[in-house]
């Protein structure tokens, strides 16, 4: 299964130091797992996976020029661990750390960063490739233009990913400076985020969609930047203890009664420290790891991170509509956050577009979160959006190739390089019908 | 720089405070040894990397030189198969690090226990790698780090060796033999300045187990290799990684033998 849990799928996974040896007959690569829905799963029928995490060697750095490039399961918490104290940071980090270099470029992955430095896509400079037709082939934009951009948010279908090339960032400390304001007002919040994001290069708003009444639609837009040295606290952030959910939870668990609470303590607190002050990466970027195994709080029913782009829009703005229809269908978001995106990635089927993105975390139950999915995708293709594949885990395949005109020149590449059609997820048969 | 000669007590933490640690790794490119190699180069030790593949052992001592280590990580052929080598390889090492202070053995063949029973000649070489042939590099090593006036050998066995067990019956009893004979050499040789460290790792997710379903406490290479790395720098003579097998090992240690005549695991 997917960090989603849902759906579950029974395949073999290889695990192995030796990725060049083992991905010879696999019909997918994965890296952590840590897609939600099932991207990274095999199609139904105990398929072979590929695990990638074993091979994380560092190959080549260049201080001169910050490019880096390591085997493709080397996780980005490794990679800060050993660079940050060096002064240097990769240009775009999703909200995980537990992630690997190769699943951060087949579903091209972005962050708080991206209205600045677009997706990691755009700082990869070259990767190895097992293609799908089993030739190992080193890949860069000039030399293999079409593949280079296929295979970046290309979700691993169209091949394996061996080794990462990338550009990383210098920054001037270990330690971040944030600034929080708070709105009760969604059009407030929405305006903010954007004003912000022409300033601040680390911006991210928080909405809590489950306050009654008035309230509904309050948040917190955070801004970062990586601190001055005169700012920041001698010494490199300590390790993070972190604690991990032991077991599974009940399903009933997790309930909006639980979380609106939380979340008015949140808006409250946060809201408050709103002037500025000093706080360690890890808890600016990957908040969440800091609770291990998350997850399981969702119980066995498994939970789905909705995550769509509305592209801003004259008249009645997009998200007005996608909320009203969330609320509609009894959508209880228990996370829900909005970043602002403004350019495409480099990817032939990269998620961003510019507009509005909505991250929203739901419990699944079955048939409502798949009527859910479907009205929510209505208006997401009604006003020119796209999903996340690396989110998704109950999209038809009417609605993915109607909101995605790229697919057919995409097809057309991955064809090319593995006309066996070998490379398949359970995401690709559901999406592609592979 | 020279051996503790006046301190048999002292750990190699201790010598790390000032100096770098010069260590030699059979087994180093995967699991466990890759790890605490990691642990050992960020903290700015010297290395030296033996194994069978040598192109696999250079990308493995390139990953280590980034990560910090000192000097120019070496690496030289090394195979538990052909113990007529141990001597040259370790020679060479020692060349190479002008003398080591502490070798690291954590390279071991494992199967499950159907597979040997099936297969003779997988089994004679796991008997042969896991007990013997590791003993005789361990027993060159032991020479080598007893004639500098001691140092540290670390050697991975496992918690398999504890009680013998259905599934690792021939696994098992090559780790009980290599834990007795670390043990042994802890007893004989402790007081000249050999410093043996028998780490004992439960069920650890590496490739060695990738074929196999992780239990409950399943651990990661990163997990037992700072465990393993805290007992080398106190001087620990025996430690189970995670520290919980220990008290797992007291009880399945103490369970009557119509017990483990029924249970499976």
């Amino acid at each position: 299964m997917g960090w989603g849990r849902y759906p579950v799928i029974q395949g073999r996974e290889l695990r192995s130091e030796r990725l060049e040896r083992i991905t010879d007959g696999a019909v997918l690569s994965r890296g952590l797992g840590r897609s939600y829905g099932d991207a990274s799963l095999p199609p139904p029928g105990g398929h072979v996976v590929v695990a990638s995490p074993l091979a994380d060697r560092l190959l080549s750095f260049d201080p001169a020029t910050g490019i880096l490039r390591a085997e493709a399961g080397l996780s980005l918490a490794r990679l800060w661990r050993v660079f940050l104290p060096r002064g240097w940071f990769p240009p775009s980090t999703p909200g995980t750390q537990f992630v690997t270099l190769g699943g951060m470029l087949a579903a091209d992955v972005h962050g708080k960063s991206h209205h600045r430095e677009g997706c990691f896509g755009e700082h990869v400079t070259a990767f190895k490739l097992r293609a799908g037709d089993g030739t190992i082939i080193e890949v860069t934009e000039d030399a293999e233009p079409d593949l280079f951009r296929a295979t970046i948010g290309g979700m691993g279908l169209t091949g394996h990913i061996l080794e990462v090339e990338l550009r990383m960032q210098r920054v001037p400390s270990p330690w971040i400076w944030t600034e929080v304001e708070q709105s009760d007002d969604l059009h407030v919040l929405v305006g903010r985020l954007r004003e912000a994001s022409k300033t601040w290069p680390y911006t991210v708003a928080w909405i809590d969609w489950l306050a009654n009444g008035e309230r509904r639609g309050r948040g917190l837009i955070q801004k970062g930047r990586w601190a001055h040295p005169s700012e920041a606290p001698p010494g490199f952030p300590r390790r993070k203890t972190t604690v991990s959910v032991p077991i599974e939870f009940p399903n009933w668990f997790l309930t909006p009664t639980l979380v609106r609470p939380i979340n008015a303590v949140h808006y409250r607190r946060e809201g408050a420290s709103g002037a500025g002050k000093i706080i360690h990466p890890e808890s600016f970027f990957y908040p969440l790891d800091g609770l291990g195994n998350w997850n399981r709080l969702y119980g066995r029913r498994g939970f789905i991170e909705y995550q769509c782009v509305l592209p801003a829009a004259g008249g009645r703005p997009p998200y007005e509509r996608f909320f009203a229809a969330l609320d509609k269908m009894g959508g209880t978001p228990f996370l829900c956050v909005m970043k602002n995106f403004e350019r495409d990635g480099k990817g032939m089927i990269s998620f961003p577009k510019p507009g509005l993105a909505i991250a929203m975390h739901m419990p699944v139950r079955k048939r409502r979160t798949q009527r859910l999915v479907d009205a929510l995708n209505e208006v997401v293709l009604s006003v020119g959006g796209r999903i996340y594949l690396a989110k998704d885990a109950f999209t038809r395949q009417e609605h993915y190739r109607a909101m995605e005109p790229r697919l057919d020149a995409w097809i057309r590449v991955r064809e090319k390089w593995d006309p066996a059609g070998k490379l398949r997820s359970a995401q690709s048969v559901r999406l592609l019908g592979d | 720089m020279g051996p503790c000669r006046e301190a048999p007590e002292c750990a190699v933490g201790e010598i790390a405070g000032g100096l770098k640690v010069k260590v030699v790794f059979l087994g180093a490119t995967k699991g466990m040894g890759r790890a605490l190699a990691r642990l050992m180069a960020e903290r700015g030790d010297r290395l030296f990397l033996l194994g069978r593949d040598l192109g696999d052992l250079r990308v493995c001592a390139n990953d280590l030189q980034l990560l910090g280590a000192s000097g120019e990580v070496g690496v030289t052929t090394c195979d538990l198969l052909g113990p007529e080598n141990f001597g040259t390889a370790l020679d060479q090492a020692a060349a190479s690090l002008d003398g080591f202070d502490a070798v690291v053995v954590t390279a071991a063949l494992f199967a499950t226990q159907e597979e040997l029973e099936d297969d003779p000649e997988l089994r004679d070489r796991l008997l042969d790698v896991n007990f013997a042939n590791t003993i005789r590099f361990c027993e060159q090593a032991r020479t080598r780090l007893l004639a500098r006036g001691g140092g540290v050998l670390c050697v991975f066995s496992s918690v398999a060796g504890d009680r013998a067990r259905k599934p690792v019956v021939f696994y098992g009893a090559t780790k009980a033999g290599l834990s007795y004979y670390l043990e042994g050499l802890d007893h004989k040789f402790r007081s000249r300045g050999l410093r043996t460290i028998l780490v004992k790792p439960g069920f650890v997710r590496t490739s060695m187990t990738a074929s196999l379903k992780p239990p409950p406490l399943a651990a990661e290479p990163e997990q037992v290799a700072r465990v393993a790395l805290k007992a080398i720098d106190k001087g620990r003579p025996a430690v189970y990684a995670p520290p919980v097998w220990g008290a797992v090992m007291l009880v399945i240690r103490n369970l009557p033998r119509w017990v483990m005549r029924r249970v499976e695991f």
